[in-house]
């Protein structure tokens, strides 16, 4: 086969492939801006922006939102804070542990937490978190901590000690250090870390349905799984709507995160000329 | 150099790891408990509510000899690995072939598959599962392909249930496989495989023998996060089929999720969220393993 036929080839596999991986999505736009959706694919006879109204003037959506943003934001500022401040030491110091620590954190990256949820259920029943907001950003910050600190960690080591040591000479604290050299020139990374945090959070679905059982207090996941979980009539324009409003953020985050990822891991410069 | 006694050393190791303490107290609570808490409660015949969750005792391993004993255990291990396999293979055999091809084309084109692959991924799970329910709906997308193609209409998600998630999860997960391999391939030189070439190899003897070999450690770690993704998976199955018809598709995070929560058997379902975490702790030992050597 000639190279030509081979290369025409790769671009057809791919076109295809493409296409098949946005089919799924199609029914979910087409939907939304759908007066009459049904869950059949259908181009609309009638367009319209009311599906999103609608979402976005129901009071009960606008709550979950909110409480899915509080989670999400909350969670991520802690993370970023805790882990920031594990980071210091673990970049900056000899410590005989580091080697160790650092493996168990990458371990616990790795472990499937859905597996110890049934205790945590129960360890939160008798403390009296379950039901309760706090409960579930505590324990997505701790889920969340172990890659925030390894990343963290890995951000922090491309800021060059050179930096810190002329803070040094000129007496500043380790606190004073971290807050205005390490953290002003790894800021890539920490929004990085930040964004990570968020978006995991944001579509976490398990932690919230298993934790939380008020109405009034479920997060956006909760709430659109609820909608068409319970396989009633269902209102699919609208759910559609809500769907791509809730998956908004996520697509966004993303995008934004590729430009920071790129900037994060350029920093060593700093030292140079 | 005067030689630092021990207490000394100690004593300047803590003062150095203070920064640490709040990331290991809130790792402990609520990371390194829950997993104690999850042995322990899997020797007990503790309930979730009621009289039996203040008076418990320990049964040994009662809880793992009833959970094993009972014929779903069984479904739901068989339901996981076929999940699971499925899963791996699409993944990653997918995420390769969409980075081998990617290599080396036109910018903008790449530009404009890479989103469509990534799309799947960046969606929220409950997202997915409820595209994948329309797609795959009587009247849904998949079936108007069908019936256009002049093929009879399927009823996926009950005449095959398994399929639908796994599908589902390939849709989610492709694009995480896709990435790494593009960075393994972006790092094989260009110079070996440009030697074969001069020394006669054809395009797929390249591959298996040169560029295979090259991302190996790529493979493994991939492999590794993939299943202990896989392993997890919940709400895209739950939110998808329940786990359902029957017990078609419930993998062990269902069952567990099940006897737990919903028959309030709290030792049982721990002793099920047990087989869960060794098998997690296995993967995740391994994965650590790879990113240790390539490190080294």
């Amino acid at each position: 086969m000639n190279e030509k036929v081979t290369k025409a080839l790769h671009y057809a596999i791919l076109t295809i492939i493409a296409i098949i991986f946005v089919l799924p999505l199609v029914w979910l736009i087409l939907a939304a801006f759908d007066t009459n959706a049904s869950q059949a694919l259908k181009w609309p006879t009638q367009w319209t922006i009311g599906n999103f109204v609608s979402v976005l003037t129901n009071t009960d959506n606008l709550r979950g939102f909110g409480i899915g943003l509080t989670i999400s934001l909350v969670e991520s500022l802690i993370v970023v804070l805790v882990s920031g401040l594990a980071a210091y030491p673990l970049s900056r110091y000899h410590l005989s542990y580091k080697k160790q620590f650092m493996y168990v954190i990458l371990f616990m990256t790795a472990l499937p937490m859905i597996a110890v949820i049934v205790p945590v259920y129960k360890m939160f029943l008798n403390v009296g978190l379950l039901d309760s907001i706090p409960g579930v950003i505590l324990y997505l910050t701790a889920s969340g901590l172990p890659y925030g600190i390894w990343l963290m960690k890995n951000f922090m080591d491309g800021v060059p000690v050179e930096l810190e040591e002329a803070a040094w000479v000129d007496g500043a604290t380790t606190m004073q250090s971290i807050l205005k050299i390490v953290a002003p020139l790894m800021f890539p990374g920490i929004c990085v870390v930040f964004i990570y945090t968020f978006s995991g959070s944001w579509g976490n679905f398990f932690i919230p349905y298993i934790l939380l059982s008020s109405k009034s207090k479920l997060p956006a996941a909760v709430m659109l799984y609820q909608f068409f979980g319970q396989h009633g009539t269902i209102a699919y324009g609208p759910l559609a709507a809500y769907s791509i409003i809730y998956a908004l953020p996520s697509v966004l985050l993303y995008v934004l995160s590729q430009n920071y990822m790129s900037k994060g891991f350029n920093m060593a410069g700093a030292a140079k000329g | 150099m005067a030689k630092p006694n021990r207490a000394a050393m100690i004593k300047d190791e803590a003062k150095k790891s203070i920064l640490l303490l709040p990331a290991v107290i809130l790792l402990v609570c609520f990371f390194i408990v829950p997993i104690i808490l999850t042995v322990y409660y899997s020797f007990t015949n503790m309930a979730l509510t009621g009289s039996a969750a203040q008076n418990f005792q320990f049964v040994g391993i009662n809880n793992y000899i009833k959970v094993f004993k009972d014929p779903n255990t069984w479904t739901a291990i068989k339901n996981t690995l076929v999940f699971l396999i499925g899963s791996l293979a699409g993944q990653s055999v997918l995420g390769f072939i969409i980075a081998y091809l990617m290599k080396n084309k036109a910018k903008a084109f790449r530009s404009v598959v890479g989103p469509c692959i990534l799309v799947g991924w960046v969606m929220p799970e409950i997202v997915v599962s409820l595209a994948m329910l329309a797609f795959f709906d009587m009247s849904g997308t998949m079936n108007t392909i069908l019936t256009a193609a002049h093929l009879p209409a399927v009823e996926w998600i009950y005449a095959h249930p398994m399929m639908t998630v796994v599908i589902a999860n390939i849709w989610h997960g492709t694009a995480f496989s896709m990435m790494n391999f593009q960075s393994a391939l972006d790092n094989v030189s260009g110079d070996i495989e440009e030697a074969a070439r001069v020394d006669g190899a054809t395009r797929m003897q390249t591959l298996i023998r040169i560029i295979v070999p090259c991302i190996k450690d790529t493979i493994a770690t991939n492999t590794m996060l993939n299943t202990l993704s896989t392993l997890g998976v919940f709400g895209l199955i739950w939110a998808l089929t329940g786990g359902g018809p029957g017990t078609k598709t419930t993998t062990l995070s269902i069952y567990m999720y099940n006897a737990g929560m919903k028959n309030f058997q709290l030792g049982q379902g721990t002793a099920i969220g047990m087989v869960l975490l060794m098998v997690g702790a296995v993967c995740s030992v391994v994965y650590t393993k790879v990113v240790k050597s390539e490190e080294a």
